[in-house]
Protein backbone atom coordinates (compact mmCIF):
# COMPACT_ATOMS: atom_id res chain seq x y z
CA UNK A 1 0.00 0.00 0.00
CA UNK A 2 2.53 2.58 1.47
CA UNK A 3 4.47 1.91 -1.90
CA UNK A 4 1.70 1.74 -4.28
CA UNK A 5 0.96 5.25 -2.79
CA UNK A 6 4.72 6.76 -2.84
CA UNK A 7 5.40 5.51 -6.48
CA UNK A 8 1.80 7.53 -7.45
CA UNK A 9 3.00 10.43 -5.51
CA UNK A 10 6.31 10.61 -7.07
CA UNK A 11 4.73 10.05 -10.84
CA UNK A 12 2.68 13.22 -9.35
CA UNK A 13 5.22 15.61 -8.49
CA UNK A 14 7.19 14.33 -11.64
CA UNK A 15 3.92 15.43 -13.82
CA UNK A 16 3.96 19.14 -11.92
CA UNK A 17 7.65 19.84 -12.58
CA UNK A 18 7.47 19.11 -16.25
CA UNK A 19 4.37 21.47 -16.42
CA UNK A 20 6.28 23.89 -14.36
CA UNK A 21 9.15 23.43 -17.41
CA UNK A 22 6.62 24.31 -19.74
CA UNK A 23 5.04 27.64 -18.03
CA UNK A 24 8.49 29.09 -17.11
CA UNK A 25 9.96 28.20 -20.90
CA UNK A 26 7.12 30.21 -21.79
CA UNK A 27 8.72 33.42 -20.19
CA UNK A 28 11.71 32.58 -22.09
CA UNK A 29 10.44 33.27 -25.02
CA UNK A 30 8.36 36.74 -24.91
CA UNK A 31 10.86 39.62 -25.02
CA UNK A 32 14.26 40.19 -22.26
CA UNK A 33 12.22 41.73 -19.33
CA UNK A 34 14.92 44.07 -18.94
CA UNK A 35 14.84 45.73 -22.17
CA UNK A 36 11.00 46.70 -21.21
CA UNK A 37 11.95 48.29 -17.71
CA UNK A 38 14.66 50.38 -18.55
CA UNK A 39 13.32 52.03 -22.23
CA UNK A 40 15.59 53.23 -24.42
CA UNK A 41 17.34 55.13 -22.69
CA UNK A 42 19.08 52.22 -20.29
CA UNK A 43 22.81 51.83 -20.89
CA UNK A 44 24.29 48.75 -20.99
CA UNK A 45 25.69 48.91 -17.78
CA UNK A 46 22.74 49.69 -16.42
CA UNK A 47 20.80 46.88 -17.93
CA UNK A 48 23.42 44.56 -16.63
CA UNK A 49 23.19 45.73 -13.06
CA UNK A 50 19.52 44.85 -13.10
CA UNK A 51 19.73 41.37 -14.40
CA UNK A 52 22.23 40.59 -12.14
CA UNK A 53 19.61 42.01 -9.56
CA UNK A 54 16.91 40.16 -10.79
CA UNK A 55 18.91 37.16 -11.36
CA UNK A 56 18.74 36.41 -14.60
CA UNK A 57 22.34 35.97 -15.43
CA UNK A 58 22.09 32.83 -13.66
CA UNK A 59 21.78 29.10 -15.25
CA UNK A 60 18.63 28.51 -16.59
CA UNK A 61 18.08 25.75 -13.65
CA UNK A 62 18.58 28.04 -10.91
CA UNK A 63 16.04 30.21 -12.28
CA UNK A 64 13.63 27.52 -13.12
CA UNK A 65 14.17 26.21 -9.35
CA UNK A 66 13.04 29.86 -7.76
CA UNK A 67 10.00 29.69 -10.42
CA UNK A 68 8.88 26.36 -8.93
CA UNK A 69 9.41 27.59 -5.40
CA UNK A 70 7.62 30.86 -6.49
CA UNK A 71 4.58 28.91 -7.67
CA UNK A 72 4.64 26.42 -4.97
CA UNK A 73 3.30 29.35 -3.14
CA UNK A 74 1.26 30.60 -5.77
CA UNK A 75 3.17 33.50 -6.48
CA UNK A 76 3.29 34.33 -10.72
CA UNK A 77 4.05 37.91 -10.70
CA UNK A 78 2.05 40.19 -12.23
CA UNK A 79 -0.39 40.15 -15.22
CA UNK A 80 0.91 42.07 -18.26
CA UNK A 81 -2.66 43.31 -19.31
CA UNK A 82 -4.36 44.10 -15.94
CA UNK A 83 -1.16 45.21 -14.00
CA UNK A 84 -2.32 42.90 -10.73
CA UNK A 85 -1.04 39.83 -9.33
CA UNK A 86 -1.98 36.87 -10.67
CA UNK A 87 -2.44 34.95 -7.95
CA UNK A 88 -5.36 37.72 -7.13
CA UNK A 89 -6.93 37.76 -10.48
CA UNK A 90 -6.83 33.93 -10.65
CA UNK A 91 -8.29 33.50 -6.71
CA UNK A 92 -11.41 36.24 -7.99
CA UNK A 93 -11.78 33.85 -10.53
CA UNK A 94 -12.11 30.74 -8.88
CA UNK A 95 -15.22 30.77 -7.57
CA UNK A 96 -17.12 31.40 -10.71
CA UNK A 97 -15.43 28.72 -12.36
CA UNK A 98 -15.96 25.97 -9.17
CA UNK A 99 -19.62 27.06 -8.54
CA UNK A 100 -19.87 26.41 -12.17
CA UNK A 101 -17.96 22.96 -12.38
CA UNK A 102 -20.06 21.98 -9.24
CA UNK A 103 -23.38 22.42 -10.26
CA UNK A 104 -22.80 20.43 -14.02
CA UNK A 105 -21.08 17.82 -12.16
CA UNK A 106 -24.47 17.42 -9.85
CA UNK A 107 -26.32 17.83 -12.58
CA UNK A 108 -24.84 15.45 -14.68
CA UNK A 109 -24.71 12.30 -11.87
CA UNK A 110 -28.27 13.27 -10.63
CA UNK A 111 -29.90 13.09 -14.24
CA UNK A 112 -27.28 10.63 -16.01
CA UNK A 113 -27.03 7.99 -12.85
CA UNK A 114 -31.63 7.31 -12.45
CA UNK A 115 -31.71 7.73 -17.11
CA UNK A 116 -28.82 5.01 -17.28
CA UNK A 117 -31.13 2.66 -14.92
CA UNK A 118 -34.37 3.31 -16.39
CA UNK A 119 -32.89 2.57 -19.64
CA UNK A 120 -31.25 -0.31 -18.71
CA UNK A 121 -34.37 -1.90 -16.55
CA UNK A 122 -36.84 -1.14 -19.25
CA UNK A 123 -35.12 -0.99 -22.66
CA UNK A 124 -38.15 -1.76 -25.14
CA UNK A 125 -40.04 1.11 -23.23
CA UNK A 126 -40.35 4.53 -26.19
CA UNK A 127 -38.70 6.92 -23.45
CA UNK A 128 -35.52 4.69 -23.75
CA UNK A 129 -35.31 4.60 -27.25
CA UNK A 130 -36.12 8.58 -26.78
CA UNK A 131 -33.01 9.07 -24.00
CA UNK A 132 -30.36 7.25 -25.95
CA UNK A 133 -31.54 8.74 -29.47
CA UNK A 134 -31.05 11.71 -27.42
CA UNK A 135 -27.39 10.68 -25.53
CA UNK A 136 -26.14 10.27 -29.17
CA UNK A 137 -26.92 13.76 -29.89
CA UNK A 138 -25.36 14.84 -26.38
CA UNK A 139 -21.91 13.05 -27.55
CA UNK A 140 -21.76 14.45 -31.45
CA UNK A 141 -22.98 18.21 -30.75
CA UNK A 142 -20.08 20.18 -29.64
CA UNK A 143 -20.27 21.98 -26.20
CA UNK A 144 -20.61 25.80 -27.80
CA UNK A 145 -23.14 24.84 -30.20
CA UNK A 146 -25.12 23.07 -27.33
CA UNK A 147 -24.73 26.60 -25.64
CA UNK A 148 -25.62 28.99 -28.75
CA UNK A 149 -28.77 26.86 -29.18
CA UNK A 150 -29.94 26.95 -25.47
CA UNK A 151 -29.32 30.89 -25.62
CA UNK A 152 -30.92 30.94 -28.87
CA UNK A 153 -34.54 29.18 -27.47
CA UNK A 154 -34.50 30.20 -23.74
CA UNK A 155 -33.09 33.87 -24.22
CA UNK A 156 -33.28 35.20 -27.34
CA UNK A 157 -37.01 33.31 -28.29
CA UNK A 158 -38.24 32.76 -24.94
CA UNK A 159 -36.62 35.27 -22.92
CA UNK A 160 -37.29 33.35 -19.28
CA UNK A 161 -33.07 33.29 -18.59
CA UNK A 162 -30.18 35.41 -18.68
CA UNK A 163 -27.39 34.70 -21.76
CA UNK A 164 -24.52 36.08 -19.84
CA UNK A 165 -22.54 36.70 -16.76
CA UNK A 166 -23.42 35.37 -13.12
CA UNK A 167 -26.14 37.94 -12.25
CA UNK A 168 -25.89 39.54 -8.15
CA UNK A 169 -23.03 37.45 -6.26
CA UNK A 170 -22.92 37.87 -2.62
CA UNK A 171 -19.01 37.95 -0.95
CA UNK A 172 -18.90 35.05 1.93
CA UNK A 173 -15.09 36.28 3.01
CA UNK A 174 -12.98 35.67 0.00
CA UNK A 175 -15.45 33.61 -2.01
CA UNK A 176 -18.04 35.43 -3.90
CA UNK A 177 -20.74 33.19 -4.98
CA UNK A 178 -23.89 33.15 -6.91
CA UNK A 179 -26.12 30.61 -5.29
CA UNK A 180 -27.56 33.12 -2.73
CA UNK A 181 -29.13 35.52 -5.35
CA UNK A 182 -32.57 34.99 -7.34
CA UNK A 183 -30.72 36.27 -10.51
CA UNK A 184 -27.32 34.41 -9.69
CA UNK A 185 -29.48 31.08 -9.99
CA UNK A 186 -30.99 32.07 -12.63
CA UNK A 187 -27.99 33.04 -14.50
CA UNK A 188 -26.57 29.65 -13.26
CA UNK A 189 -28.73 27.13 -15.25
CA UNK A 190 -28.27 27.52 -18.68
CA UNK A 191 -24.38 27.58 -18.61
CA UNK A 192 -24.35 24.35 -16.01
CA UNK A 193 -26.70 22.36 -18.58
CA UNK A 194 -23.91 23.52 -21.62
CA UNK A 195 -21.17 22.03 -19.39
CA UNK A 196 -22.91 19.02 -17.87
CA UNK A 197 -25.23 16.96 -20.45
CA UNK A 198 -21.88 15.73 -22.55
CA UNK A 199 -20.72 14.15 -19.01
CA UNK A 200 -24.57 13.37 -18.48
CA UNK A 201 -24.56 11.56 -21.64
CA UNK A 202 -21.35 9.87 -20.70
CA UNK A 203 -22.60 8.77 -17.37
CA UNK A 204 -25.93 7.31 -18.65
CA UNK A 205 -24.63 5.54 -20.98
CA UNK A 206 -21.85 3.80 -18.57
CA UNK A 207 -24.79 3.22 -15.96
CA UNK A 208 -26.76 1.68 -18.67
CA UNK A 209 -24.23 -0.99 -19.82
CA UNK A 210 -23.25 -1.55 -16.45
CA UNK A 211 -26.21 -2.29 -15.46
CA UNK A 212 -27.36 -4.79 -18.40
CA UNK A 213 -23.87 -6.78 -17.63
CA UNK A 214 -24.51 -6.99 -14.16
CA UNK A 215 -28.27 -8.32 -14.46
CA UNK A 216 -26.45 -11.08 -16.61
CA UNK A 217 -24.52 -12.36 -13.72
CA UNK A 218 -25.23 -14.86 -11.48
CA UNK A 219 -25.37 -13.44 -8.10
CA UNK A 220 -28.51 -11.95 -9.85
CA UNK A 221 -30.06 -14.76 -10.84
CA UNK A 222 -29.67 -16.06 -7.39
CA UNK A 223 -31.26 -13.55 -6.01
CA UNK A 224 -34.36 -14.04 -8.14
CA UNK A 225 -34.35 -17.59 -7.63
CA UNK A 226 -34.49 -16.82 -3.65
CA UNK A 227 -37.67 -14.79 -4.69
CA UNK A 228 -36.67 -10.90 -3.68
CA UNK A 229 -38.70 -8.57 -5.19
CA UNK A 230 -37.49 -6.78 -8.03
CA UNK A 231 -36.78 -3.74 -6.47
CA UNK A 232 -34.80 -5.27 -4.11
CA UNK A 233 -32.97 -7.52 -6.70
CA UNK A 234 -32.37 -4.21 -8.96
CA UNK A 235 -31.45 -1.80 -6.33
CA UNK A 236 -29.83 -3.22 -3.33
CA UNK A 237 -28.02 -6.27 -5.19
CA UNK A 238 -27.78 -4.58 -8.99
CA UNK A 239 -27.29 -1.04 -8.27
CA UNK A 240 -24.18 -0.91 -5.87
CA UNK A 241 -21.66 -3.12 -8.22
CA UNK A 242 -22.79 -0.66 -10.86
CA UNK A 243 -21.93 1.95 -9.24
CA UNK A 244 -18.14 1.40 -8.84
CA UNK A 245 -16.87 2.28 -12.24
CA UNK A 246 -19.07 4.59 -12.73
CA UNK A 247 -17.82 6.39 -9.17
CA UNK A 248 -14.48 6.37 -11.00
CA UNK A 249 -15.30 7.64 -14.36
CA UNK A 250 -17.16 10.77 -12.84
CA UNK A 251 -14.19 11.46 -10.85
CA UNK A 252 -11.76 11.77 -13.77
CA UNK A 253 -14.58 13.67 -15.55
CA UNK A 254 -14.33 16.41 -12.89
CA UNK A 255 -11.21 16.99 -14.25
CA UNK A 256 -12.58 17.47 -17.89
CA UNK A 257 -15.19 19.44 -16.51
CA UNK A 258 -13.22 22.11 -15.56
CA UNK A 259 -11.36 22.18 -18.48
CA UNK A 260 -13.82 22.07 -20.83
CA UNK A 261 -15.70 24.98 -18.61
CA UNK A 262 -13.45 27.35 -20.79
CA UNK A 263 -15.59 26.90 -23.72
CA UNK A 264 -18.80 27.41 -21.76
CA UNK A 265 -17.48 30.07 -20.11
CA UNK A 266 -17.07 31.98 -23.17
CA UNK A 267 -19.98 31.12 -24.43
CA UNK A 268 -21.70 32.53 -21.52
CA UNK A 269 -19.39 35.37 -20.89
CA UNK A 270 -19.20 33.66 -17.29
CA UNK A 271 -16.55 35.18 -15.52
CA UNK A 272 -14.25 32.52 -14.43
CA UNK A 273 -10.44 30.86 -15.06
CA UNK A 274 -11.20 29.96 -18.47
CA UNK A 275 -12.42 33.22 -19.87
CA UNK A 276 -9.39 34.50 -18.20
CA UNK A 277 -7.40 32.11 -20.01
CA UNK A 278 -8.65 32.85 -23.26
CA UNK A 279 -8.20 36.18 -23.18
CA UNK A 280 -4.68 35.89 -22.16
CA UNK A 281 -4.23 33.68 -24.73
CA UNK A 282 -5.72 36.46 -27.24
CA UNK A 283 -3.11 39.16 -25.31
CA UNK A 284 -0.08 36.42 -24.99
CA UNK A 285 -0.90 37.71 -21.09
CA UNK A 286 2.05 35.27 -19.86
CA UNK A 287 2.31 35.04 -16.24
CA UNK A 288 -1.74 34.36 -16.41
CA UNK A 289 -1.01 31.85 -19.03
CA UNK A 290 1.62 30.23 -17.13
CA UNK A 291 -0.67 30.20 -13.75
CA UNK A 292 -3.29 28.63 -15.65
CA UNK A 293 -1.73 25.69 -17.04
CA UNK A 294 -0.01 24.96 -13.12
CA UNK A 295 -3.13 25.01 -11.31
CA UNK A 296 -5.42 23.29 -13.96
CA UNK A 297 -2.29 20.57 -14.22
CA UNK A 298 -2.66 20.77 -10.20
CA UNK A 299 -5.86 19.85 -10.64
CA UNK A 300 -5.68 17.19 -12.81
CA UNK A 301 -2.61 15.40 -11.41
CA UNK A 302 -4.82 15.59 -7.89
CA UNK A 303 -7.71 13.98 -8.96
CA UNK A 304 -5.89 11.49 -10.44
CA UNK A 305 -4.28 10.82 -7.52
CA UNK A 306 -7.62 10.57 -4.97
CA UNK A 307 -9.35 8.70 -8.30
CA UNK A 308 -6.48 5.29 -8.10
CA UNK A 309 -6.21 5.69 -3.91
CA UNK A 310 -10.17 5.66 -4.31
CA UNK A 311 -10.50 2.59 -6.66
CA UNK A 312 -7.68 0.89 -4.22
CA UNK A 313 -10.03 1.32 -1.79
CA UNK A 314 -13.23 0.10 -3.21
CA UNK A 315 -12.49 -2.71 -5.23
CA UNK A 316 -10.45 -5.15 -2.74
CA UNK A 317 -9.16 -7.24 -5.72
CA UNK A 318 -6.57 -4.70 -5.97
CA UNK A 319 -5.15 -4.87 -2.76
CA UNK A 320 -5.04 -8.61 -2.53
CA UNK A 321 -3.08 -8.85 -5.70
CA UNK A 322 0.22 -6.55 -4.03
CA UNK A 323 0.39 -8.63 -0.99
CA UNK B 1 -25.30 3.43 -47.04
CA UNK B 2 -26.98 6.68 -45.62
CA UNK B 3 -23.65 7.65 -43.87
CA UNK B 4 -21.31 7.06 -47.05
CA UNK B 5 -23.64 8.79 -49.01
CA UNK B 6 -24.06 12.17 -46.70
CA UNK B 7 -20.02 12.33 -46.06
CA UNK B 8 -19.96 11.85 -49.66
CA UNK B 9 -21.48 14.68 -50.32
CA UNK B 10 -20.21 16.86 -47.49
CA UNK B 11 -17.43 16.37 -49.20
CA UNK B 12 -18.30 17.30 -52.55
CA UNK B 13 -19.33 20.20 -51.30
CA UNK B 14 -16.20 21.09 -49.97
CA UNK B 15 -14.25 20.23 -53.00
CA UNK B 16 -15.91 21.57 -55.35
CA UNK B 17 -17.14 24.61 -53.30
CA UNK B 18 -16.14 26.97 -55.83
CA UNK B 19 -18.29 25.66 -58.57
CA UNK B 20 -21.30 25.02 -56.28
CA UNK B 21 -20.93 28.45 -54.38
CA UNK B 22 -23.02 31.10 -56.32
CA UNK B 23 -20.04 33.94 -55.29
CA UNK B 24 -16.41 33.54 -53.76
CA UNK B 25 -16.54 34.51 -49.90
CA UNK B 26 -12.97 35.18 -50.27
CA UNK B 27 -13.86 37.59 -53.12
CA UNK B 28 -13.47 41.48 -51.47
CA UNK B 29 -15.65 42.34 -54.29
CA UNK B 30 -18.40 39.93 -52.94
CA UNK B 31 -18.55 42.33 -49.55
CA UNK B 32 -21.49 44.55 -49.94
CA UNK B 33 -22.60 45.69 -47.23
CA UNK B 34 -26.07 46.79 -48.37
CA UNK B 35 -26.61 42.97 -49.26
CA UNK B 36 -26.45 42.34 -45.13
CA UNK B 37 -28.35 40.31 -43.61
CA UNK B 38 -31.12 39.41 -45.95
CA UNK B 39 -33.19 36.36 -44.74
CA UNK B 40 -32.67 32.76 -44.99
CA UNK B 41 -34.76 32.18 -48.82
CA UNK B 42 -34.06 35.75 -50.09
CA UNK B 43 -33.73 35.90 -53.88
CA UNK B 44 -30.20 34.65 -54.14
CA UNK B 45 -29.49 34.26 -50.45
CA UNK B 46 -31.06 30.75 -49.86
CA UNK B 47 -29.33 30.97 -46.42
CA UNK B 48 -29.67 34.62 -46.21
CA UNK B 49 -26.53 36.73 -46.16
CA UNK B 50 -24.03 37.37 -43.10
CA UNK B 51 -23.03 40.97 -41.44
CA UNK B 52 -20.72 41.75 -44.62
CA UNK B 53 -23.18 40.86 -47.07
CA UNK B 54 -21.55 37.49 -48.39
CA UNK B 55 -23.94 34.51 -48.85
CA UNK B 56 -24.16 32.39 -46.04
CA UNK B 57 -24.54 28.85 -48.58
CA UNK B 58 -20.74 30.16 -50.10
CA UNK B 59 -19.51 30.74 -46.65
CA UNK B 60 -20.82 27.44 -45.68
CA UNK B 61 -19.12 25.40 -48.00
CA UNK B 62 -15.95 27.68 -48.33
CA UNK B 63 -15.78 26.82 -44.64
CA UNK B 64 -16.21 23.30 -44.65
CA UNK B 65 -13.78 22.99 -46.84
CA UNK B 66 -11.14 24.67 -44.32
CA UNK B 67 -12.79 22.56 -41.82
CA UNK B 68 -12.86 19.14 -43.80
CA UNK B 69 -8.92 20.31 -44.78
CA UNK B 70 -7.56 20.93 -41.45
CA UNK B 71 -9.40 17.79 -39.71
CA UNK B 72 -7.61 15.76 -42.46
CA UNK B 73 -4.49 16.98 -42.17
CA UNK B 74 -4.12 17.18 -38.33
CA UNK B 75 -5.30 13.35 -38.39
CA UNK B 76 -2.62 12.92 -40.78
CA UNK B 77 -0.02 14.63 -38.36
CA UNK B 78 -1.23 12.77 -35.09
CA UNK B 79 -1.64 9.26 -37.13
CA UNK B 80 2.51 9.92 -38.65
CA UNK B 81 3.39 11.00 -34.86
CA UNK B 82 1.74 8.04 -33.53
CA UNK B 83 2.13 5.51 -35.38
CA UNK B 84 6.02 5.80 -35.69
CA UNK B 85 6.09 6.77 -31.52
CA UNK B 86 3.99 3.25 -31.43
CA UNK B 87 6.21 0.96 -33.96
CA UNK B 88 9.53 2.07 -32.02
CA UNK B 89 7.98 1.43 -28.68
CA UNK B 90 6.43 -1.61 -29.86
CA UNK B 91 9.32 -3.05 -31.74
CA UNK B 92 12.12 -1.75 -29.30
CA UNK B 93 10.99 -2.27 -25.60
CA UNK B 94 13.05 -1.58 -22.69
CA UNK B 95 13.54 1.87 -21.79
CA UNK B 96 12.65 3.56 -24.48
CA UNK B 97 9.01 1.75 -24.53
CA UNK B 98 8.81 2.86 -20.74
CA UNK B 99 9.35 6.21 -21.53
CA UNK B 100 6.77 7.00 -24.83
CA UNK B 101 3.95 5.33 -22.66
CA UNK B 102 4.55 7.31 -19.84
CA UNK B 103 4.41 10.21 -21.87
CA UNK B 104 1.33 8.55 -23.42
CA UNK B 105 -0.07 8.15 -19.85
CA UNK B 106 0.36 11.35 -18.70
CA UNK B 107 -1.21 12.97 -21.93
CA UNK B 108 -3.88 10.66 -21.70
CA UNK B 109 -5.26 12.30 -18.27
CA UNK B 110 -5.83 15.60 -20.21
CA UNK B 111 -8.52 15.91 -22.36
CA UNK B 112 -7.14 16.24 -25.93
CA UNK B 113 -9.12 19.97 -26.31
CA UNK B 114 -6.87 21.05 -23.23
CA UNK B 115 -3.61 19.86 -24.88
CA UNK B 116 -4.61 21.65 -28.61
CA UNK B 117 -5.64 24.73 -26.32
CA UNK B 118 -2.47 24.92 -24.65
CA UNK B 119 -0.22 24.03 -27.87
CA UNK B 120 -1.77 26.57 -29.69
CA UNK B 121 -1.86 29.27 -26.65
CA UNK B 122 2.07 28.28 -26.38
CA UNK B 123 3.08 28.98 -30.26
CA UNK B 124 0.80 32.16 -30.92
CA UNK B 125 3.25 33.77 -27.56
CA UNK B 126 6.16 32.35 -28.30
CA UNK B 127 6.37 33.39 -32.27
CA UNK B 128 6.43 37.10 -33.08
CA UNK B 129 3.06 38.80 -34.78
CA UNK B 130 4.18 39.66 -37.95
CA UNK B 131 4.04 35.56 -38.78
CA UNK B 132 0.94 34.47 -36.85
CA UNK B 133 -1.78 35.63 -39.17
CA UNK B 134 0.01 33.46 -42.59
CA UNK B 135 0.82 30.06 -40.30
CA UNK B 136 -1.84 30.53 -37.89
CA UNK B 137 -3.72 27.34 -39.48
CA UNK B 138 -0.33 25.30 -39.69
CA UNK B 139 -0.09 26.12 -36.09
CA UNK B 140 -3.62 25.02 -35.35
CA UNK B 141 -2.90 21.34 -37.11
CA UNK B 142 0.21 20.85 -35.50
CA UNK B 143 -1.62 21.16 -32.22
CA UNK B 144 -4.65 19.05 -32.82
CA UNK B 145 -2.33 16.65 -34.24
CA UNK B 146 -0.32 16.60 -31.00
CA UNK B 147 -2.97 16.23 -29.24
CA UNK B 148 -4.35 13.27 -30.70
CA UNK B 149 -1.06 10.60 -31.15
CA UNK B 150 -1.94 8.70 -28.18
CA UNK B 151 -4.67 6.36 -29.31
CA UNK B 152 -2.49 5.50 -32.25
CA UNK B 153 0.76 5.13 -30.07
CA UNK B 154 -1.36 2.60 -28.07
CA UNK B 155 -3.13 0.99 -30.91
CA UNK B 156 -0.01 -0.03 -33.06
CA UNK B 157 2.17 -0.60 -29.79
CA UNK B 158 -0.07 -3.08 -28.79
CA UNK B 159 -0.32 -4.60 -32.33
CA UNK B 160 3.31 -4.58 -33.05
CA UNK B 161 4.44 -6.30 -29.86
CA UNK B 162 2.22 -9.40 -30.93
CA UNK B 163 3.82 -9.00 -34.78
CA UNK B 164 7.28 -8.88 -33.42
CA UNK B 165 7.06 -12.94 -32.11
CA UNK B 166 5.71 -13.56 -35.11
CA UNK B 167 7.80 -15.93 -37.63
CA UNK B 168 8.11 -13.85 -41.00
CA UNK B 169 9.70 -11.04 -38.64
CA UNK B 170 12.28 -13.22 -37.14
CA UNK B 171 12.96 -14.88 -40.42
CA UNK B 172 13.77 -10.93 -41.21
CA UNK B 173 15.80 -10.36 -38.43
CA UNK B 174 17.38 -13.77 -39.65
CA UNK B 175 18.31 -12.47 -42.88
CA UNK B 176 20.03 -9.52 -41.55
CA UNK B 177 17.15 -6.82 -42.27
CA UNK B 178 18.12 -3.45 -40.36
CA UNK B 179 15.09 -2.76 -37.68
CA UNK B 180 13.68 -0.05 -39.45
CA UNK B 181 13.49 -1.54 -42.30
CA UNK B 182 11.83 -4.59 -40.77
CA UNK B 183 9.43 -1.74 -38.83
CA UNK B 184 8.25 -0.24 -41.99
CA UNK B 185 8.45 -2.82 -44.63
CA UNK B 186 7.01 -5.80 -42.68
CA UNK B 187 5.04 -5.04 -39.11
CA UNK B 188 3.19 -1.75 -40.66
CA UNK B 189 1.46 -2.88 -43.14
CA UNK B 190 0.44 -5.65 -40.89
CA UNK B 191 -1.15 -3.19 -38.26
CA UNK B 192 -2.66 -0.40 -40.33
CA UNK B 193 -5.97 -1.53 -40.69
CA UNK B 194 -7.70 -0.65 -36.85
CA UNK B 195 -5.30 2.59 -37.67
CA UNK B 196 -7.84 3.24 -40.19
CA UNK B 197 -10.65 3.06 -38.40
CA UNK B 198 -9.36 5.13 -35.60
CA UNK B 199 -8.60 7.89 -37.87
CA UNK B 200 -11.89 8.12 -39.57
CA UNK B 201 -13.44 8.56 -36.03
CA UNK B 202 -11.07 10.96 -35.17
CA UNK B 203 -11.19 13.21 -38.36
CA UNK B 204 -14.46 13.99 -36.79
CA UNK B 205 -13.12 14.98 -32.99
CA UNK B 206 -10.31 16.44 -34.86
CA UNK B 207 -12.76 18.99 -36.90
CA UNK B 208 -15.15 19.61 -33.29
CA UNK B 209 -11.59 20.16 -31.93
CA UNK B 210 -11.00 22.52 -34.46
CA UNK B 211 -14.80 24.44 -34.79
CA UNK B 212 -13.65 24.57 -30.92
CA UNK B 213 -10.65 26.42 -30.93
CA UNK B 214 -12.12 28.78 -33.87
CA UNK B 215 -14.99 29.36 -31.76
CA UNK B 216 -13.08 30.58 -29.35
CA UNK B 217 -10.93 32.98 -31.20
CA UNK B 218 -7.36 30.76 -31.04
CA UNK B 219 -8.21 28.87 -34.07
CA UNK B 220 -8.71 29.68 -37.88
CA UNK B 221 -8.22 33.73 -38.51
CA UNK B 222 -11.69 35.38 -39.42
CA UNK B 223 -10.11 36.02 -43.03
CA UNK B 224 -10.65 32.94 -44.36
CA UNK B 225 -13.56 31.30 -41.88
CA UNK B 226 -13.85 28.00 -40.78
CA UNK B 227 -17.24 26.41 -40.03
CA UNK B 228 -16.35 27.50 -36.00
CA UNK B 229 -15.27 30.86 -37.11
CA UNK B 230 -18.18 31.68 -38.82
CA UNK B 231 -20.26 30.54 -35.76
CA UNK B 232 -18.41 32.81 -33.74
CA UNK B 233 -19.27 35.76 -35.91
CA UNK B 234 -22.87 34.44 -36.21
CA UNK B 235 -22.75 34.29 -32.37
CA UNK B 236 -22.81 37.75 -32.19
CA UNK B 237 -25.61 38.71 -33.63
CA UNK B 238 -27.61 35.76 -31.93
CA UNK B 239 -29.37 38.77 -29.73
CA UNK B 240 -30.55 40.82 -32.70
CA UNK B 241 -32.62 38.81 -34.36
CA UNK B 242 -30.25 37.53 -37.56
CA UNK B 243 -30.08 34.12 -35.63
CA UNK B 244 -29.29 32.20 -39.13
CA UNK B 245 -25.56 33.11 -39.07
CA UNK B 246 -25.10 31.61 -36.44
CA UNK B 247 -27.43 28.46 -36.98
CA UNK B 248 -26.80 27.52 -40.58
CA UNK B 249 -22.79 26.62 -39.97
CA UNK B 250 -23.62 25.02 -36.55
CA UNK B 251 -26.02 23.00 -38.43
CA UNK B 252 -24.03 21.81 -41.17
CA UNK B 253 -20.53 21.14 -38.45
CA UNK B 254 -22.85 18.99 -37.16
CA UNK B 255 -23.73 16.99 -40.34
CA UNK B 256 -20.37 16.89 -41.06
CA UNK B 257 -19.07 15.52 -38.16
CA UNK B 258 -22.28 13.28 -38.05
CA UNK B 259 -21.81 11.42 -40.99
CA UNK B 260 -18.32 10.73 -40.52
CA UNK B 261 -18.61 9.34 -37.23
CA UNK B 262 -21.16 7.27 -38.52
CA UNK B 263 -19.15 6.01 -41.33
CA UNK B 264 -16.25 5.41 -38.89
CA UNK B 265 -18.72 3.05 -37.49
CA UNK B 266 -19.71 1.06 -40.48
CA UNK B 267 -16.17 1.24 -41.26
CA UNK B 268 -15.11 -0.19 -38.20
CA UNK B 269 -17.56 -3.34 -38.12
CA UNK B 270 -17.15 -4.40 -41.85
CA UNK B 271 -13.17 -4.34 -41.18
CA UNK B 272 -13.83 -6.90 -38.27
CA UNK B 273 -14.25 -10.23 -39.18
CA UNK B 274 -16.08 -11.29 -35.95
CA UNK B 275 -19.09 -9.41 -37.16
CA UNK B 276 -19.55 -11.01 -40.35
Amino acid sequence: MLAFLLRRVGQAILVMLTVGLIAFSLFRFVGDPVVYMGGQDATEAQRELWRRELGLDRPFFVQYWSFVKNAAHGEFGLSLRQVQPVSRLIADRLPATLELSFVAALLAVLAGIPMGIYTALRPRSWLSHALLAGSLAGVSLPTFLIGILLILVFSVTLGWLPSFGRGDVVQLGGWSTGFLTASGLKSLILPAITLGLFQMTLIQRLVRSEMLEVLRTDYIRFARARGLTDRAVHFRHALKNTLVPVITITGLQLGAIIAFAIITETVFQWPGMGLLFIQSVNFADVPVMAAYLCLVAAFFVLINLVVDLLYYAVDPRLRIETQ
Amino acid sequence: MVAATLTLLCIAGALFAPWIAPQNPFDPASLNLNEAFHRPGSPGYPLGSDDQGRDLFSTILYGARISLGVGLASVLFALLLGVSLGLVSGYAGGRIDAFIMRVADVQLSFPAILIALLVDGVARVSLPGVVQGSIAIPVLILSIGVSGWVQYARTVRGLTLVEREKEYVQAARVIGRRPLAIMVAHVLPNVLGPVLVIATIHIATAIITEATLSFLGVGVPPTEPSLGTLIRVGNDFLFSGEWWIALFPGCALVILVLSINLLGDWLRDALNPKLR
